[in-house]
């Protein structure tokens, strides 16, 4: 599909909703959205994708409670903006669209969570992407070092060729909001796997050591939890061009959601899972076991990360051995530790020392 | 054995300390004991002795006090009245003589009792300051006012005039103004100066007071009222629970010259039967001559008196505030938290500890600015006197401590000890004697009888404030289902209707079964001495209703010739039914009526009751409680229960399963 088909198609979903919303007051009824739940125990590991996708629970979005009702009616407001944007080839951020509504009166969100989250709704019941609304993300996908040739067309629509190498300053090439075949041709590509980096600073580290060029890989910055058109560009150097990709993070509880939300699909877009997911994915560190094996610098739990460790043996996609493991070990030490705390051993080390070993049981490293 | 010379020896070192001696140096127990507390006693013996006399003339109080720092420790304080004034000659002993007054053997309600306060606080001035004090007093009709410069000869309890002159006090008809200095410290808060007076002037609405601090900003508690407290009358002492000494002190002064007289005469409540009925039970005979009584015979005669039923006192001694007067005194001074609430505050009848009338006030306000998250504030007075100190020790915080709010609508953990909320508790006992802990007159002594007293104040007053709690709490669910059927639904169905292009569809079923139910909400206007009532009747239902509702107003301020539809009953003037006409499904039906001579904010809320209709279909009013045509306003207390009515074959609301989404923190 066109993406103007699939405008046309996301505009012929939306009234769909607003349609059985009227058809339902017209019989008498009270409105109400039935949409799958997003909760950590409604998520289900897709054999076939080998992601995580939302299950069959189901939850009513009904006109019975303020709430409810207030997402009904902003739902209409939602769909005439989108309608609008589509016929008069415009887009706006989530940010903006929190803004316009401003205007709706009553309907207008009170937060931008509460825009953010119907914008992720209205994927879920329609099927389609954020994209095909016209709205996109304010905050831009992250950083990417490595001898990657893409072609991209640019806003004035101009195909620009260029190697995210050789072809961009010390900040790297920055990844787009939209991601797909037609904004970004993967070229070509002499890297040997791809290294998803947790923080800024290592990022830059793995540049200034050169470890792009010594080892043949893609560096990519994932800035915390990875923004869509980052696990989107992952998934498709893993896809088109069968690259190996490693997580690379800080050892900590949020860490593990980073990798898992990369790897599994995060429980807030499960929808997307199969889109957004790298199943083959591999968590290189920093481990629960790094800590006492690399003897690291590392900072106490705090009683909020002790929280999150134990929802995580609550969550069904950290339900593995491995993961346990690690869970338990952190919480045993009772301590955590930032990927930056390898500069212990000098700067040299990470590129030098932990990366090769860890990459070597992936058999990863050159011979 | 000790020799007759040691005896002697002794006798001669034993002298008579007079009382101002005593107090000099036992200062504490007047309640100078820290520097911030001895201002604050200071300002209180002056402006209690301001507000009796004037009440004992029926003047409307016009109190200024102003408080001028001299130096680091040293202050001046002035307090000037607009009383009926002295008479030159009392003058030095009233201000310069410790326990002068006239108060001191009267059984009635005032402030001051002992005659100890101002002339103590001038001497604990002289003490610290050395320096004398300056009473102006004049007269109605006088020509000039007298002024002295005094200082109390502590040994032999007597005033020193070190001056005395006649000024022409023109623009003052009469009144009195005393200064002195003294050491101590000002501060702000919970315990100081400018607290005393703001809580003087809840219980004394009668009052205007004028306060000038020592940075010299003024701050004005106005009068709420024109209208005096009544006088109290003076009564004799009631027999039931007098002390011996007492006793023994009576049968000294009396004029009497029979037991049976002097009990009939110098007893409140004593009639020559009873006074007979008293000497046989004593076994004294009625012709005792009280001069001859023994300490033995006053034995018997108190035990005598314990076995004989005596009428309780009358109690014109006794001044309450009332309910209306501390709902005004309240309004008046807490403008600025703009409370949520006044509970309409409650007045016990008297009753009798030690042979003292006594009675119990109590009023509660709620919310607005007032501070969620702390202990209640207390506010503690006897007789129109508020109580700064001690509180842990004051039978009222045991009152308070010892009720179960929990049941009111305040946090308490459990059900005891000071509980927390947005509210104050006002307490005023009242009594010809309050028995006070020590004579700094900070804390109520805990007695049984006042202790039960209190606690059943507290109690009623509380009920006052869970109504107006349960009310509110049923008006904000109410007001959620009203506004998605009145805004929200609406809203949906324009907007869906213009973007898919088709007529507005009819939202009758989609409301009614949203809301299901007889919604019924109340307007109070105020409007040129009357209150303007609309009752509106929401029928959320999918049936047609027809039900009588039923509604309580002050006794005969009906106006009959007011009302929108006329009442099927009024009962004892207060109790208003009217049999409403048919209201078909999703029909609005208003109800108005209006109500004369009270004042605004005697009539706020609205009860209503419902009849003839299942009260689960009902929000916004209670069933009729079943005692309704027996009683007079003794309603139990009944509980409308809510409808519930969640399907439970339903999926899970979605925007509330209340689950974090966001894998990052």
């Amino acid at each position: 599909m066109t993406t103007s088909e699939r405008n046309t198609e996301a505009v012929k979903r939306l009234y769909a909703i607003s349609e059985s919303i009227y058809e339902q007051l017209d019989q008498g009824k009270i409105p109400k959205m039935v949409l799958p739940l997003r909760t950590k125990a409604n998520i289900r590991f897709d054999k076939k994708s080998s992601v995580w996708k939302y299950g069959d629970q189901k939850g009513a979005r009904s006109a019975k409670k303020v709430q409810g009702a207030m997402m009904l009616l902003r739902t209409s407001y939602m769909l005439e903006l989108i309608r609008d944007m589509i016929e008069s080839n415009r887009s706006s951020t989530l940010r903006e669209s929190y803004y316009i509504s401003e205007g709706w009166g009553k309907a207008k969100f009170h937060s931008q969570d509460e825009s953010n989250m119907l914008a992720e709704d209205l994927e879920i019941v329609t099927q389609c992407l954020r994209e095909d609304f016209k709205l996109r993300p304010e905050e831009d996908g992250a950083r990417v070092i490595g001898d990657l040739n893409i072609v991209e067309t640019d806003r004035k629509g101009k195909r620009k060729a260029l190697n995210c190498r050789d072809d961009v300053g010390d900040s790297g090439y920055g990844i787009p909001y939209n991601v797909e075949k037609e904004k970004v041709e993967l070229g070509s590509t002499s890297a040997r796997f791809v290294i998803a980096v947790e923080t800024g600073g290592m990022f830059d580290r793995l540049v200034e050591n050169g470890f792009d060029e010594a080892e043949d890989a893609i560096l990519v910055h994932l800035k915390g939890q990875p923004a869509r058109s980052t696990r989107r560009f992952i998934k498709r150097l893993n896809d088109e061009m069968n690259l190996p990709v490693v997580v690379f993070t800080d050892g900590d509880p949020w860490s593990f959601r980073i990798y898992a939300s990369v790897a599994y699909g995060a429980i807030k877009t499960a929808h997307l899972s199969e889109y957004l997911a790298t199943p083959s994915a591999e968590f290189i560190g920093i481990t629960a076991s790094d800590i006492t094996a690399y003897d690291l610098p590392t900072d106490k739990l705090t009683d909020m990360d002790v929280r999150a460790l134990n929802a995580e043996l609550k969550d069904p996609r950290f339900n593995t051995g491995y993961w346990r493991g690690e869970i338990e070990e952190m919480l045993r030490l009772g301590k955590k530790a930032e990927q930056q705390a390898l500069a212990k051993y000098g700067l040299d080390y990470v590129t030098s020392t932990y990366l090769p070993e860890k990459l070597n049981q992936l058999g990863l490293m050159r011979k | 054995m000790p020799s007759s010379s040691t005896a002697q020896k002794l006798a001669k070192g034993q002298k008579e300390i007079s009382v101002s001696e005593f107090f000099e140096k036992n200062r504490q127990i007047l309640g100078f004991d820290s520097p911030v507390k001895s201002l604050i006693m200071g300002v209180k013996e002056a402006v209690d002795n301001a507000l009796d006399a004037c009440e004992e003339a029926q003047i409307l109080p016009d109190i200024s006090v102003k408080i001028d720092r001299v130096d680091q420790k040293e202050y001046r304080v002035t307090v000037e009245d607009n009383g009926p004034g002295i008479v030159s000659t009392s003058m030095p002993n009233v201000f310069g003589r410790l326990l002068y007054g006239s108060r001191f053997h009267a059984v009635r309600q005032s402030r001051g009792q002992q005659g100890i306060g101002i002339s103590a606080t001038i001497m604990f001035g002289q003490i610290t300051t050395g320096k004398p004090a300056t009473a102006r007093s004049k007269v109605e009709g006088a020509e000039a006012a007298k002024e002295i410069d005094i200082i109390i000869d502590t040994k032999k309890n007597m005033p020193v005039l070190l001056r005395e002159d006649y000024i022409p006090w023109n623009d003052v008809p009469h009144g009195t103004r005393v200064t002195f200095y003294m050491n101590g410290r000002y501060v702000n808060g919970r315990q100081s100066v400018y607290e005393y007076l703001r809580q003087t002037a809840i219980v004394n609405p009668h009052a205007c007071i004028t306060f000038i601090d020592p940075e010299g900003k003024k701050y004005v508690f106005d009068r709420a009222t024109d209208q005096m407290p009544p006088r109290t009358k003076e009564i004799k002492p009631h027999p039931d629970g007098i002390e011996l000494g007492t006793l023994m002190n009576m049968i000294k002064a009396t004029k009497e010259r029979s037991l049976v007289k002097f009990l009939q005469n110098d007893f409140n409540r004593v009639s020559e039967r009873v006074a007979k009925e008293i000497c046989s039970a004593s076994a004294l005979p009625e012709t005792t001559r009280p001069t001859h009584m023994t300490l033995e015979s006053c034995k018997q005669l108190l035990e005598g008196i314990g076995k004989v039923k005596i009428m309780a006192p009358q109690v014109d001694c006794l001044s309450p505030i009332g309910d209306k007067l501390i709902r005004k005194g309240l309004k008046h001074v807490l403008e600025e938290v703009k409370p949520e609430f006044y509970a309409p505050p409650v007045t016990r009848d008297p009753k009798v500890h030690s042979g003292n009338p006594f009675l119990v006030e109590v009023g509660i306000v709620y919310g607005g600015g007032l501070p969620k998250d702390q202990q209640v504030q207390i506010y503690r007075f006897a007789n129109r006197v508020p109580l700064l100190y001690q509180q842990g020790a004051c039978v009222i915080t045991k009152a308070i401590e010892n009720t179960d709010w929990r049941r009111y609508g305040l946090e308490q953990r459990g059900g005891s000890g000071i509980p927390f909320g947005p509210a104050i508790i006002l307490v005023h006992v009242a009594s010809t004697k309050i028995p006070f802990t020590s004579e700094a007159k900070e804390a109520i002594s805990s007695i049984p009888n006042i202790q039960e007293e209190i606690q059943l104040a507290l109690k009623a007053c509380g009920r006052n404030l869970k109504t107006h709690l349960n009310k509110k709490e049923r008006k904000s669910k109410t007001r959620a289902k009203f506004e998605i059927v009145q805004e929200i639904i609406p809203l949906m169905a324009e907007k869906t209707a213009s973007i898919l292009d088709r007529p507005v569809p009819d939202l009758r079923g989609t409301i009614t079964k949203i809301m299901n139910v007889v919604w019924i909400d109340d307007q109070v206007k105020f409007e040129k001495g009357r209150h303007k009532v609309k009752v509106s009747i929401y029928n959320y239902t999918p049936k047609q209703q027809k039900f009588s509702v039923h509604t309580i107003v002050p006794n005969g301020c009906l106006d009959e010739k007011s009302c929108s539809l006329a009442p099927t009953d009024v009962r004892d003037g207060e109790k208003v039914s009217w049999e409403l006409p048919r209201i078909a499904s999703t029909e609005i039906y208003h109800l108005t009526y209006e109500l004369s001579g009270l004042d605004a904010d005697m009539y706020q809320e609205v009860e209503l009751y419902v009849s003839g209709i299942n009260p689960v279909d009902v929000m916004g009013a209670d069933p009729l409680p079943g005692d309704w045509d027996v009683e007079g306003l003794n309603f139990t207390e009944t509980e409308a229960e809510e409808p519930e009515e969640e399907d439970a074959d339903e999926e899970p609301d979605y925007d509330e399963s209340g689950e974090d989404l966001n894998d990052d923190q």
